[in-house]
């Protein structure tokens, strides 16, 4: 994975994306490949609906809020019952979206809600059911400022929220940080993928930029919608079998006990198969630069203008923010006399490169928040006084 | 001689299929237990055990997945209708029911039940209505007559200050989306079985498509009330039933 990012980051296009390594690699596939994708110029929050249809999307359920309105809209207006059978429905309220989503997950379809950050707060009791329940589902987040009613800017103040919790109980979800329209498209599919393969909800936290703004992105083929139910969803008893229950509870604390342990086996196992992260410009750096998503890209133009001045930053962007590579972070700790970390927030996920860097080096963290988006020149002014000269 | 009476020509009554041999956690003489047992006859008689997925409430039932031998979905509190639509419109074919409380449906979860009732989601919604929090130990309910002591009403339901009761029945019944909706009650023989044939009219009804059954229990809580069961459906008959009288509130034209 790690020579995979190394060959990315050398690309153009800035953040992860499969498909350019394949392009790299084979040529002939290339071509091949080429044939069969289709380019678009799309929004972020339509190409996530699109991305939804294509992945075999059984149901949708939403609430309108800004700024990811549009992933309802577009489903809307693209009406994927006609094209793949997918359910799309407009639901009194997130509330009611997302305990509609554990309906349709605890039938072993695969489901998914959208909604910007008071909607999440609104979803969290759902959610937490279904870590309880062991449900798979899609989530995604385009954060906007908060708290509060807040604002309809751009934001990453959820990361708490989406990472350490947010609903009630013991339970964690793999959290997927998109930099690009490209990712979030590309994050559809894989957090399916993962929410099936461990039994989880799955968070795709992405923010008013990523969800607003418009990029070229290669949608994958349409893929077919799943046609066998597993065995532990309610599809109706089968003759000879025990009923499906779908539950979270367990009134024995015993018992509740044992469950919290296999989930917390699952959240290990998790830990170490799943990390996803990209370095850029690590080799040489005597400083790091530490954001995700949209901050990320923004640091990427800090970075320029520190290295035009000799200053030599690399920067680590982690991918999941749960499970988060604190592996990654120790290692490049070791290296570095500084590690700065640049949010759209007051400082959450320094907590994390924090625990990473473990005291090796020093940690600091800079954010503009309530909306704000970072300027490069600020990043760097902020690497200068509080790394490089604190 | 007992051997000789147990045989198959003297059989007038037996448990459903449909329903497990777990030993229910209900209160003696609640009413729960009967509408379980009706509910699960009902399902029995249509031969849809295979086809039907139920949707347990938070509440005195949130444990309905132990006796109900159907396959089950425990929703948070007052969001089973929420859950019912999420697996009914991914499974349009199949029999969806709700098994609710008046907490649960009337209170936490108003707009869950009004909402799909307005949609006219093709489920069947059994609105068990004891008039108290029972599960959480007797406190007042959204439908808590005026008057009626509970453990937050300890002077009586003041309705100046704590709010009137809410027919969560008649109040759905106005709306476009419902196709049957009633009022029984499951104390005597007799309203058990009148209750069996509304729950079994709902069901066959989901068939057609043409919108939400609400089905009503008029019930008692004798733990929540504070009396013996024969005083709570004496209490029942002479409080509840004014305040919520019986019978069929809208049916199909
Ligand atoms: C979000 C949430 N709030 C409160 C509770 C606590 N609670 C559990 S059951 C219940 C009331 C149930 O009463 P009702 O729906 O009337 O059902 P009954 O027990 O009388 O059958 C409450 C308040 C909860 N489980 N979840
Ligand atoms: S507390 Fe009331 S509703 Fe609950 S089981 Fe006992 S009698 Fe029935």
């Amino acid at each position: 994975m790690h020579g995979l990012h190394q060959l990315c980051s050398g690309l153009p296009r800035c953040g992860y994306n499969g498909l350019s390594c394949e392009i790299i690699v084979s040529g002939i596939i290339n071509n091949f490949i080429k044939a069969m994708k289709e380019i678009r110029l799309m929004k972020g929050n339509e190409a996530v609906a699109e991305a939804a249809i294509r992945a075999g999307a059984d149901a949708y359920f939403g609430y309108p809020i800004t700024p990811q309105s549009e992933v309802i809209e577009y489903l809307m207006a693209e009406n994927p019952e006609e094209r793949t059978g997918m359910v799309v429905l407009q639901a009194e309220s997130e509330i009611a979206a997302i305990n509609m989503v554990y309906g349709a997950a605890g039938c072993g379809k695969r489901a998914m809600t959208t909604s910007s950050s008071p909607g999440m707060s609104l979803k969290m009791e759902g959610i937490s059911y279904l870590a309880g329940a062991e449900l798979p589902c899609l989530l995604v987040n385009v954060v906007r400022g908060g708290p509060g009613l807040g604002t309809i800017q751009p934001s990453q103040s959820d990361y708490f929220q989406a990472v350490k919790g947010g609903g009630h109980g013991d339970y964690r979800m793999i959290v997927l940080a998109p930099a690009t329209v490209q990712e979030s498209v590309d994050f559809v599919k894989k957090g399916f993928d993962l929410a099936f393969k461990y039994r989880t909800p799955v968070m795709i936290l992405s923010d008013g930029i990523i969800g607003q703004m418009m990029e070229k992105v290669e949608l994958f083929e349409q893929m077919p919608r799943m046609t066998e139910a597993p065995e532990w969803a309610t599809v109706g008893k089968k003759p000879g079998k025990p009923a499906v229950v779908v539950t979270s509870l367990q009134l024995q604390a015993e018992e509740q006990e044992k469950v919290n342990l296999r989930l917390q086996a699952k959240y290990r196992e998790i830990e170490q198969t799943e990390v996803m992260y990209e370095t850029y410009q690590c080799e040489d750096a005597e400083y790091l630069f530490a954001a995700f998503g949209s901050a990320a890209r923004i640091t990427r133009k800090a970075m320029e203008l520190a290295r035009a001045k000799g200053i030599k930053v690399g920067l680590i962007r982690p991918i999941t923010l749960f499970p988060f590579p604190y592996q990654a972070v120790n290692e490049l700790a070791g290296k570095v006399k500084g590690i700065l970390t640049v949010e759209m927030n007051a400082g959450q996920m320094v907590e994390d490169i924090r625990l990473g860097a473990c005291g090796k080096t020093k940690v600091e963290h800079f954010g503009r928040f309530g909306g704000m988006i970072p300027n490069p020149d600020e990043i760097l002014a902020a690497l200068e006084q509080k790394i490089i000269g604190g | 001689m007992a051997e000789n009476i147990i045989c198959a020509e003297n059989l007038v009554y037996k448990k459903s299929e449909v329903l497990t041999d777990r030993v229910m956690h209900y209160c003696p003489g609640c009413g729960h237990g009967t509408a379980h047992r009706l509910l699960a006859e009902v399902i029995e008689e249509m031969g849809i055990q295979e086809q039907t997925i139920g949707v347990a409430p938070v509440g005195c039932a949130v444990l309905a997945y132990y006796y109900f031998n159907v396959d089950m979905s425990e929703a948070a509190h007052g969001r089973a209708p929420a859950v019912a639509t999420g697996i009914k419109r991914v499974f349009p074919e199949k029999y969806v029911f709700t098994y609710q409380g008046d907490g649960d449906l009337a209170a936490i979860g108003t707009a869950e039940t009004i909402h799909a009732c307005n949609r006219g989601e093709n489920i069947l919604i059994v609105f068990i209505n004891n008039g108290i929090y029972g599960m959480t130990g007797g406190q007042m309910a959204p439908t808590t007559l005026p008057g009626m002591k509970s453990s937050t009403s300890p002077r009586g339901r003041d309705v100046q200050s704590m709010g009137n009761p809410l027919k969560m029945t008649e109040l759905v019944a106005h709306l476009p989306g419902t196709y049957y909706v009633t009022r029984q009650a499951v104390h005597t023989p007799a309203n058990a079985r009148k209750a069996k044939r509304a729950l079994k009219k709902a069901l066959e009804y989901q068939k057609l498509n043409k919108g939400t059954c609400l089905v009503e229990i008029v019930s008692n809580c004798s733990s929540g009330w504070k009396m013996t069961p024969v005083q709570a459906n004496q209490w029942m008959e002479e409080n509840m039933f004014p305040f919520y009288p019986l019978g069929d509130i809208k049916v199909p034209e």
